[in-house]
């Protein structure tokens, strides 16, 4: 159990790499990157969880003294998250404008640029 | 003026281009041309200044201020500083100077569209002040993210051209995806120290003994910034951005931004790792790491006949050998390379704008089909040819002078190699950008319609490149004067006394981790030790300037009649071709290509540096 | 480089990073430990300015910049997709095709949910240093409830009640604001997005300083922002045609 949830991030970093690299559609290519990222999103809750802790709000039940997670890198996955969804956008808005100029959105049909 | 008010400056230097920015967007279309150029120019002089004033404090002593004035108490702080010591301050100004030029240049000759560009360009500078001003690593992943966002979008706005949009998204994904693998390394390091500042950061690592997880933490961290910086294999995304770019965005690319990659990785290894890590592992990996981009990048850069496309090779070829200087791993490989880079950038953002002058005139940048185009433009072939040559480091130019510490710094380190590469990278990034002069300034070699050697389709040739500007007919004066500003401060670096010993003060602070956590985490500011070596003119190295450039002029001038060589000559380079046609073809333009690669150089890198602690 | 090669020097690569991976989870803490130091010192500081939520804290008010930069990325992101889909010179807009049928149900749905996602998103955004919440996931439920106006009514119904505009100054407002509060710490204290409001009361409405404010702010600009970004998207499938042939069909 211990290793399982970082080998999770891992696994999700590699597998969205992987679907960039074996990408026949740019816009598959672009939503591979957002699954790598979201590797890191597993990778950070995990370091920041800790057992039987409760959620970094504190409120009339969760008293100041308690013992919560982490919430720095709650923090941090959701400026990361806003950076993913705002990245993703405009790599779609880029992805649009490809098809647009060349008619397709096949990475290996696109061969404006080489050498 | 205190420190305590230059450091207030420091936050000014990313609010107020961002707050100009919004009130572009708010204003939409209501603002006229005019008034969209007039603001841009206005706020990057302002950001000059700020970093001016800045950079006077940091002389001193470092320029610590506390965002949310969360100061630390005995040493610890939730808060995220800004830390600015004259290289960083330097860099800064920089940024903003190079900011101005290019603003400068693009005066009523960019199509406004809505400010957008305007607008992106100013983001663009809030981002990459933000990153080379923060003391925190997750900070530096936001400002770096900024940087990328504006930059991609910067990369496809002549979405006419059916290129750029293209280059835009080859870019974008590959340094996202290092993004990422980066962000990782920053939680893995969080993780076991439970900190994200530069010094605290630092400071624990002085406490343990490096291990496995802080070299795989150190080589995934520093992955994102070798993309920026475009070392090889993480270069390929390059070429293609700049290509397609509009030239003054180029000249931010190729004159700052790619270099802030390197600053980034250095920057991180000397505060967090630099006490943690055995310096000759580092040495191991980006010795070789920095001389391969080097050589290829030259090699590619003569290749090329799409103009931009050399010049972004020629940036290749340079930050390697920055690289190289940098991994010494000493105050003199290190101010070699501040000089260097600083005149580099004046060098070739000039050139950039030439080359875009070229293609706002005659509606291309191909070099052989710009055979004899310019023989009437006088004055710009002289600044293009004393652009070449300073490229290839003809003294007095600054960029010689660096060239010739940076060469000394590794000959002392021990690497007697080092002028060859140096000489050899230079003549050969200088050559191709003179036989290109050669061929469209003098009219020199046959012409393309007579026999003369022609584009092969296979490879990108800069014929389909798109204007970016109205067509002109004569070149406006705002461009004229941004190039000779770029090519003064070129020029600048290397003859202004004085200048070598700032920047030895400017390396001696930045290879100083103990002195940066106690001016960040303590507030003391230990003046910054005199440097025992000083950066200045020396025979060799005046010497060595001149060879590289004679060298330069001889490969153009062979270049321009090879095609008039005998046969028998040819056939001997024919291995030697087919080899670089090889190495040309994995620039396939393909982004599976670009991400396979990152990984491969994750790897490589992590093989390179050593993963398994050596004791001792 | 072939399929297969690309294939090849991706998994060589990927085997190389794995066991950097795996060495690196190997040497961290074991998951769910009680090993936090940064946490150990946000939290006293979350508490010191009375903010109930830490995370929000963390955001807006112990690292605040991070969010400045980052909402400086929407702000971004939003100009360059204007900018990469603004119609090209031999496009031009047209009329957006007529609705096609929709299922009664999924209008009345829409009509009920538009105005409960709008209250929930404001509530979200209100109570965004008190609570679970903020800026960013009120701004999100925000935008997605104008866009609940698409699923239920119409493109038309949607484009009158989104005049791009408007939005923008708003994106804009929220974003400049962002940076001008913080400039007033600067003035204030000397320290940029320094918490110069009082703190109030750990746990009431008013508490946190500048937290909620900033909240605030971030709502305004990230739902803003996101109708921004959805209606350059919709332009672009919907109602932009080139030479006057529609490109694409008709919106669903």
């Amino acid at each position: 159990m211990n290793l399982y949830a970082y080998g999770v991030a891992g696994w999700l970093l590699l597998v969205g790499a992987f679907g960039v690299v074996r990408s026949a559609n740019l816009v598959h290519a672009v939503v591979s990157l957002s699954v790598a990222q979201s590797g890191t999103y597993v990778l950070l809750l995990c370091v920041g969880y800790q057992r039987a802790a409760g959620a970094p709000v504190f409120g009339s039940t969760l008293r100041p003294s308690t013992r919560v997670t982490d919430p720095v890198v709650q923090a941090m996955t959701l400026t990361d998250i806003v950076v993913s969804a705002t990245v993703t956008a405009l790599l779609l808005a880029t992805a649009v404008q490809v098809h647009k100029q060349q008619g397709t959105v096949d990475p290996n049909r696109l061969s404006a640029l080489k050498g | 003026m205190t420190s305590g008010t230059a450091a207030h400056l420091m936050p000014l230097a990313i609010a107020v281009p961002v707050l100009v920015a919004c009130l572009m967007v708010a204003a939409g279309s209501r603002l006229p041309h005019h008034v969209l150029d007039l603001l841009g120019v206005a706020t990057s002089l302002t950001v000059c200044a700020l970093a001016a004033v800045v950079l006077t404090r940091s002389a001193d002593g470092r320029v610590v201020t506390w965002n949310g004035d969360w100061r630390p108490k005995r040493g610890v702080s939730v808060g995220i500083p800004l830390v600015a010591d004259s290289l960083s301050a330097g860099t800064a100004l920089l940024i903003a100077g190079l900011m101005s030029c290019a603003l400068l240049y693009s005066w009523r000759y960019y199509s406004p569209v809505r400010g957008y560009y305007h607008a992106l360009m100013l983001l663009f500078l809030a981002g990459m002040e933000g990153f080379v001003l923060s003391g925190d690593l997750f900070d530096m992943f936001v400002f770096f993210e900024l940087m990328g966002i504006a930059a991609y979008a910067l990369t496809g706005l002549k979405i006419e051209d059916p290129t750029a949009v293209q280059g835009g998204l080859n870019f974008g994904i590959v340094n996202s995806l290092g993004a990422y693998f980066s962000l990782a390394g920053i939680g893995v390091l969080y993780a076991r120290h439970g900190q994200l500042g530069l010094a605290p950061l630092g400071q624990r690592l002085t406490e343990h003994r490096a291990d496995a997880l802080t070299v795989v933490a150190l080589v995934v961290i520093v992955t994102c910034f070798l993309v920026k910086a475009a070392v090889v294999p993480f270069h390929f995304w390059l070429p293609d951005a700049h290509a397609v770019a509009p030239a003054p965005v180029c000249v931010l690319f190729s004159g700052v931004m790619v270099e802030l990659g390197l600053y980034g990785a250095f920057r991180v290894f000397w505060t967090v790792f630099g006490s943690a890590v055995p310096h000759d592992d580092i040495r191991g990996a980006f010795l070789p790491a920095g001389v391969l981009t080097a050589v290829v990048g030259a090699l590619m850069c003569f290749a090329q006949s799409h103009l931009k496309r050399m010049l972004a090779y020629s940036t290749i070829a340079h930050v390697g050998l920055f690289t190289t200087g940098l991994a010494t791993l000493t105050p003199e490989g290190t101010a070699g390379v501040a000089l260097y880079a600083a005149a580099h950038a004046g060098v070739k953002s000039a050139l950039f704008l030439l080359v875009g002058v070229i293609l706002a005139r005659h509606g291309h940048v191909d070099e052989l089909k710009l055979h004899g185009c310019g023989r009437d433009a006088r004055f710009v072939s002289w600044l293009y040819f004393a652009a070449g040559a300073a490229l290839a480091g003809l003294p007095p130019f600054g960029t010689a002078l660096g060239k010739s510490v940076t060469e000394e710094a590794l000959t002392r380190a021990g690497h007697p190699w080092g002028p060859a590469v140096f000489v050899a990278v230079s003549a050969l990034t200088g050559g191709a950008v003179l036989r290109a002069g050669f061929r469209i300034y003098l009219g020199a070699g046959p012409a393309p319609d007579a026999g003369g050697p022609v584009a092969i389709a296979a490879q990108t040739t800069g014929i389909e490149e798109h204007r970016e500007t109205e067509q002109l007919s004569r070149t406006p004066r705002t461009m004229y004067a941004a190039v000779l500003l770029l090519l003064a401060g070129g020029l600048a670096v290397g003859v202004l006394p004085g200048a070598g010993r700032a920047f030895d003060h400017a390396a001696e602070g930045f290879t100083d981790p103990r002195g940066y956590a106690a001016a960040v985490l303590f507030g003391t500011a230990p003046a910054v030790g005199s440097p025992h070596h000083e950066s200045t003119w020396t025979a060799q190295g005046v010497v060595l300037g001149c060879v590289s450039t004679a060298a330069a002029v001889l490969l153009a001038a062979a270049a321009v009649r090879a095609p008039r060589a005998p046969d028998a000559r040819r056939a001997r380079l024919r291995p030697f071709l087919r080899s670089l046609a090889a190495v040309r073809a994995l620039h396939s333009g393909h982004v599976g290509d670009y991400a396979a690669w990152l990984l491969f150089g994750m790897t490589a890198l992590a093989a390179l540096v050593g993963v398994l602690p050596v004791d001792g | 480089m072939s399929s297969r090669g690309r294939l090849a020097l991706f998994l060589l690569g990927a085997a190389g990073v794995a066991v950097l991976f795996a060495t690196a989870f190997l040497g961290m803490p074991a998951f769910g430990s009680e090993d936090h130091p940064y946490r150990d010192l946000a939290v006293p500081a979350a508490v010191r300015h009375a903010t109930a939520n830490v995370v929000s804290s963390v955001n807006f008010d112990q690292r605040g910049i991070d969010t400045f930069g980052e909402e400086t990325i929407v702000l971004g992101s939003v100009i360059g997709v204007a900018a990469l889909l603004r119609p090209a010179q031999r496009e031009s807009e047209q009329r957006p095709p007529p609705d096609r049928h929709r299922l009664e149900s999924t209008t009345l749905l829409g009509y009920v949910l538009l105005p409960v996602t709008l209250v929930v998103g404001l509530d979200v955004v209100a109570h965004g240093h008190v609570s679970p919440g903020g800026g960013f996931q009120g701004g999100v439920i925000l935008a997605t409830g104008f866009h609940l106006l698409y699923l239920a009514g119409s493109y038309q119904a949607l484009a009158r009640l989104r005049p791009v505009e408007i939005f923008d100054r708003g994106e804009a407002l929220g974003a400049g604001l962002f940076g001008v509060l913080g400039a007033a710490g600067l003035a204030a204290t000397g320290a940029f997005l320094a918490n110069v409001i009082p703190t109030g009361s750990f746990g009431q409405l008013f508490s946190g300083g500048t937290v909620p404010v900033l909240n605030v702010l971030v709502g305004l600009e990230v739902s803003c922002g996101a109708v921004v970004l959805l209606t350059h998207f919709f332009t672009e499938a919907i109602t932009l045609s080139v030479g006057g042939r529609r490109e694409r069909g008709g919106g669903t």
